[in-house]
């Protein structure tokens, strides 16, 4: 099963939930266990699992390489090109690479084939291993925006690993999404069997994971919610999962010590029994939401 | 080809300021060598979501623009404009349309 730990807002705890599974995950559900870190802007899974990387591969975007020589000037490219990527200036045609998203439109409607496809490199998908946990990673590169991209080499990288293993061995995946509800938070939930999304109890959190709700309830994944730095009895939050029908299967505490550990690369299940307790929990909550579990 | 001088401006006329931003401006004032001048307007750039400068860049080409006076233009944008050869002057902002162009003719002069 594939669990995807998202949020509306960045800095809730999403790392902080994806590293605690990953780290209990076997122990609580005896399955072997992948961990993805899908932020690919700001990757920081390894920091608390320090996986060994062993391999990385290069992700690339498609963007149209124009024959001068070839081009009749006709515009169809720049008509068709939502983003101002392709244009025709005086009597130059022109490809913005950074502002390319890759769709081949302009490819497709060339009507003399002037364009051809060529490769921008988005970033680097690596992998490795944490222990038995494997992992993983996108990094992006510096100054690139189009991060759904790597997102997909990331998703697709870790279908390989799957593919490549019988049935029976293969890991359930764990998801760190990035934040927000837009096109990176959307890739990186799109193929989940289940949605976890992390919130704090804060007036901007509690604005933030409706948000979320709102955005991630259309794909008809089952929602669950872990509150993170749970402090005061929140009255609005709990309206709002109740209305929604969300489950609360976890409330880490609002805790110096959790965040100290945190700050200095611990894992949650290792800083107290109760954080463990909590943890195996929780992912025993999860596993018992597998798909097939629920037609049972 | 006579130079047209294109001025991103906050309004139509001469006496209208300077408008800082490129891409979005409000428009643009163009002088002909003559010293006759029309507006063309740049509204439909500043609703676009990207790739405004490069729009807008395509736009003053096309109307003959072979100088720009502005305030500041961004990289993509400055990378259109030389692909069509206009002359780029920034740092305009803060003077009116008429001020500008004055000070470039004086600049260009001396």
């Amino acid at each position: 099963m594939r669990i995807a730990i998202a949020s509306g807002k960045g800095g809730t705890g999403k790392t902080t939930v994806s590293a605690a599974l990953a780290s209990v995950w076997t122990e609580a559900v005896s399955r072997p266990v992948l961990a993805a870190d899908l932020d690919v802007e700001e990757p920081n899974l390894h920091l608390f699992l320090r996986p060994v990387i062993t391999e990385a591969h290069v992700a690339n975007l498609e963007i149209p390489v124009i024959d001068a020589a070839a081009c009749t000037r006709c515009g169809a490219c720049r008509e068709i090109c939502q983003f101002g990527a392709v244009t025709i200036l005086g009597d130059t045609p022109l490809v913005f690479d950074d502002m390319c998203h890759g769709c081949g439109a302009c490819l497709a409607v060339c009507p003399v084939a002037a364009m051809s496809p060529g490769a921008r490199e988005v970033g680097r998908v690596e992998e490795g291993a944490a222990g038995s946990i494997a992992f993983v990673n996108g990094r992006l590169r510096v100054g690139e925006a189009m991060s759904p991209v790597l997102i997909r080499a990331v998703t697709a990288r870790v279908n390989g690993k799957l593919a490549a293993l019988p049935e029976s061995e293969r890991p359930d995946v764990l998801l760190d999404a990035p934040p927000g509800v837009s096109c990176p938070a959307q890739n990186a939930v799109a193929t989940a069997d289940v949605i976890v999304l992390v919130v704090e109890p804060t007036p901007f959190g509690i604005h933030d994971f409706a948000l979320a709700v709102e955005a991630f309830a259309p794909l008809g994944k089952p929602l669950t919610v872990v509150v993170n730095k749970a402090g005061e009895a929140s009255p609005e939050l709990d309206a709002l999962c109740r209305r929604e029908n969300l489950p609360v299967l976890a409330a880490i505490p609002d805790d110096r010590a959790i965040a100290e550990g945190y700050a200095r690369g611990r894992l949650l299940p290792e800083m107290s029994p109760a954080c463990r307790a909590l943890c195996l929990d929780l992912a025993r909550q999860l596993a018992a939401l597998r798909p097939e579990a629920r037609h049972a | 080809m006579s130079e047209v001088v294109a001025v991103s401006s906050e309004g139509p006329t001469l006496d209208d300021a300077v408008d800082a931003r490129f891409g979005r401006a409000a428009g643009f004032v163009l002088i002909d060598a003559a010293g006759g001048t029309r507006y063309l307007d740049n509204g439909a750039s500043q609703a676009m979501a990207h790739g405004a400068g490069i729009e807008t860049a395509r736009r003053i080409a096309e109307a003959g623009a072979t100088v720009l006076l502005t305030g500041v233009v961004g990289p993509k944008a400055a990378a259109a404009l030389k692909s069509v050869g206009l002359a780029v002057v920034e740092g305009m902002e803060g003077r009116t349309v008429g001020q500008a162009l004055a000070a470039y003719r004086q600049g260009k002069g001396a």
